[in-house]
């Protein structure tokens, strides 16, 4: 008999990352006499700051209600901002040396700024990351700003990154990219191994530790996964589709609460597939490949517009063929409440669920969940996409 | 008892009305005789398109949300019709109103005429700075069947910060876009126009910030309320010459004002600014508060850096310089081809708009509400924290912070600028009546 996955040591590594993740950074700052970044938005090219040394952190909210943003923040700026910067005016990241945003939203922006001020930081850096990414001279002009950064985190320091670290800061990072796609990889059976709980604490985990800690524990989970045990009924195959989303509350509801099953078989959000998705391709001009991956990967709604020659939703893409790979059956719709960006991209996004025959279901997250109204509306939901068989 | 200033009505209103009246109808027709219609932000590059030809009619995005805000009733049929198609309601005010206008298939005129038949354009035309611009008219053009749509990024950060690496980036992208506007269009380029439209939009730009500069003066020649019309000429269509023209005529009749003394309102007693696009539905708080408490508005960073064109931060971003920025002309610059022409307007509109500078940090909103404060002689500021645009919202509680701890006395009242079911009129009314209070300002019908 195998074992369950919740047994696995690996599964639980991962889960104790996240809850004790301030410890962890604290104490790896110890053991390796490095700084430890903080960063808030995926876009940060996070191989420049290993190769340095530096260990970049995501900051996340932590889902419990706050009253402290109020005076900073405006109330129609997203919860996850409004999480992400309580933690900082709490002093939970207090262990942080210096914090960094690649351009990104206005509300992220507004974060960044505020935590500059507010919460105490040696050290901060504003990256006018480009938000055409899928205009033709974007990664030129990225790669000329990657250049500034990197002289930036140089002085920092007190470091001069050389190729050789570059090269293997992207080995590293393009490793753990490799492991989480081919964890991915075994959801597109049948009977997958891991739940979307999983596969989140996975995935979430990896922005808060040493990519080399959790390549180590990724290789040896993909040599344990073949011989887990899959005692639930796997039910309808979901996608979650949306903003930031590090809610295991709401991922533990559907799939492992409610009277119809139901399993998560793809993310796709930054932290999910968006995040580690796409590697860095060596070339000569490392900041110019590293410039190109985050340009080409997977985009944020925030940056995928029309161009010159590209004329739809690049997203749209990615999100079509996974449907299809993964033989998703339904698809959540999921939004930070008050994020722009994908409010923009949701009428067109139904369309798109529409055209493919996949049912959709849209919720609006906040810093808490609603679990007991979700549950009701996620069974509905449920309930209507298996309405035929009741009738076979 | 306060000093009564003399008043006399702008000779130029009414041209400045016309040319608005004109703009959309003309946009509506421009298909009857065989011209070209594009769409857009009102910080899309104005003058890049000309060079299409002379008959090319551009509608603006944002005026237009305006535009339908003004008008209650078919702005609620409008934001209503968004929401329908799923169109989340925190989404910008202006992009509900257009998108609302497109489903109804319905168009609204100047004077409020609703015409059956959104006009389409051609082809949408934008830059993207905030999270919506580029969004916002790609799905536009999905909804009105499928209108190609181009969007140069601009989001290079401050002007002060400006280097070659990120005007290329953008100038780049310009010679793109003309290129693919010659193929949308099927029309040959032409770079005399180009080059006309550019040195017109400069002149508009700085013009407008020479009049702006003028209400500065005790009293204030002009009022906010009034330069909302006077500056929509510059959201609508600055790279025109007749409107360069009509801002020197405006810019020569405020000089006069200030010399002979003319006053925006008889008894200012108190001057006021602004920070956002105000509540459109709800202009009459400016009249309030001249009726109520001899106040004036002097205007905003919105309504003066929106479209004006300034000096900015300094090289060391210590500073907030409220001067005028150059235009070619004055700073010496011949433009005699495309490239000139397209390297000019990117770095003009990159360096010296302020509504381009301020979404970057807290420091430079901070610093350039404060300057104007200082040099325009401000008794306080009224800040609407306006639900209706994140961009225009960016900062806002951070600078109040600030400004407090300046000295400068601060009031807020939460709306949307296009959104008429988010302004709660009885309690604005009472946000203004209780900061006049506790500055010790009685009204004016009660004295």
């Amino acid at each position: 008999m195998g074992k369950k996955m919740e047994e696995l040591p690996q599964y639980k590594q991962f889960s104790e990352w996240i809850e004790n993740r301030h410890d962890y950074a604290k104490k790896w700052k110890q053991n390796n006499g490095g700084k430890v970044v903080g960063y808030i938005c995926t876009y940060v090219p996070e191989e420049i700051f290993y190769a340095a040394g530096v260990l970049p952190v995501r900051i996340l909210g932590s889902h419990e209600p706050e009253s402290i943003t109020r005076p900073y923040l405006h109330d129609m700026y997203c919860p996850f901002c409004h999480d992400a910067l309580a933690q900082g005016l709490e002093g939970r990241f207090d262990y942080l040396d210096g914090i960094m945003l690649a351009q990104s939203c206005l509300h992220m922006r507004q974060v960044f700024f505020t935590w500059e001020e507010r919460c105490g930081v040696d050290w901060s850096y504003y990256m006018e990351f480009p938000h055409g990414v899928n205009n033709p001279h974007a990664s030129e002009y990225l790669r000329s700003l990657l250049e500034k950064f990197k002289s930036a985190v140089e002085e920092w320091t007190g470091t001069t990154i050389s190729n050789k670290e570059l090269d293997e800061a992207i080995e590293i990072y393009n490793r753990n990219r490799e492991l989480m796609r081919r964890v991915y990889e075994l959801r597109k059976s049948d009977n997958p191994p891991i739940t979307g709980l999983h596969a989140m604490e996975m995935v979430v985990s990896s922005q808060m530790v040493d990519k080399r800690e959790h390549n180590e524990v990724l290789e040896s989970l993909l040599e344990d996964l073949q011989d887990v045990e899959v005692d639930r009924e796997i039910g309808t195959r979901l996608m979650i589709v949306g903003s930031e989303d590090d809610d295991r509350e709401f991922f533990r509801m559907v799939e492992y609460e409610q009277n119809y099953p139901a399993t998560f078989v793809f993310e796709e959000h930054c932290t999910g597939a968006r995040y580690f998705w796409n590697d860095v391709k060596p070339e000569e001009d490392r900041l110019m490949a590293i410039a190109k991956r985050y340009v080409t990967r997977v985009p944020c709604p925030a940056k995928d517009w029309p161009t010159k020659t590209i004329q739809g939703r690049r997203r749209f893409n990615w999100i079509e063929r996974w449907a299809k790979e993964y033989n998703v059956e339904g698809a959540i719709i999921m939004q930070q409440k008050f994020c722009d960006p994908h409010e923009l991209d949701i009428p067109a996004l139904r369309e798109l669920f529409d055209k493919l025959g996949i049912p959709h279901l849209f919720l609006e997250f906040d810093i808490t969940v609603p679990v007991g109204q979700f549950r009701t509306r996620v069974e509905a939901f449920l309930e209507s996409i298996g309405e035929e068989d009741l009738f076979i | 008892m306060a000093k009564e200033f003399k008043i006399e009505p702008l000779k130029v209103w009414d041209d400045f009305k016309k040319y608005r009246e004109k703009y959309y109808r003309d946009y509506l027709e421009a298909k009857d005789n065989g011209g070209i219609r594009w769409a857009g932000s009102a910080w899309a590059f104005d003058a890049v398109p000309a060079g299409l030809g002379e008959d090319v009619y551009p509608l603006t995005g944002e005026p237009y949300g305006a535009t339908v805000a003004f008008f209650k009733d078919f702005s609620l049929q409008a934001l209503e019709a968004a929401e329908r198609k799923g169109v989340a309601r925190d989404l910008c005010g202006y992009l509900r109103n257009y998108w609302g206008s497109i489903i109804l298939d319905k168009y609204v005129l100047a004077d409020g005429t609703i015409v059956e038949g959104f006009p389409k354009p051609d082809f949408n035309y934008t830059i993207h700075i905030c999270c919506t611009h580029a969004k916002w008219y790609h799905r536009a053009g999905e909804l009105e069947g499928g209108i190609p749509t181009y969007a140069v990024d601009i989001s290079v950060g401050p002007g002060y910060l400006l280097d070659d690496k990120k005007i290329d980036y953008v100038v780049r992208q310009l010679n793109d876009s003309i290129e693919w506007m010659e193929k949308v269009t099927g029309r040959e380029y032409d770079d005399e126009l180009l080059i006309k439209a550019v040195y017109a939009e400069a002149d508009s730009m700085t013009t407008w910030a020479k009049i702006c500069k003028l209400n500065q003066n005790v009293p204030a020649p002009l009022e906010e309320k009034s330069m909302f019309t006077l500056y929509a000429l510059l959201v609508l269509h600055r790279a025109d010459p007749r409107v360069a023209e009509l801002y020197h005529k405006l810019y020569e009749e405020t000089q006069d004002r200030v010399k002979r003394g003319i006053g925006a309102i008889s008894n200012e007693q108190f001057r006021f600014l602004t920070d956002n696009p105000p509540p459109w539905a709800f202009l009459n708080i400016y009249r309030y508060m001249e009726r109520e408490y001899g106040a004036v508005s002097l205007g905003s960073i919105y309504t003066f850096g929106l479209e004006g064109a300034w000096l900015g931060m300094d090289e060391k971003g210590e500073k907030f310089r409220w001067e005028p920025a150059p235009t070619p002309e004055e700073a010496g610059v011949e433009i005699t081809n495309r490239e000139e022409a397209l390297r000019w307007t990117a770095e003009y509109n990159l360096r010296y708009r302020p509504g381009w500078q301020h979404p970057y940090s807290h420091k430079i909103r901070k610093l350039e509400t404060l300057q104007m404060i200082r040099d325009w002689k401000a008794d306080a500021l009224i800040m609407h924290i306006n639900r209706g645009c994140e961009l225009w919202a960016l900062s806002e509680l951070e600078v109040r912070d600030y400004l407090v701890k300046h000295g400068i006395p601060v009031a807020t009242y939460e709306s949307n600028m296009a959104d008429p079911r988010d302004f709660d009129e009885a309690r604005t009314w009472n946000v203004i009546d209780s900061f006049m209070e506790s500055l010790g300002r009685k009204k004016l019908s009660k004295q």
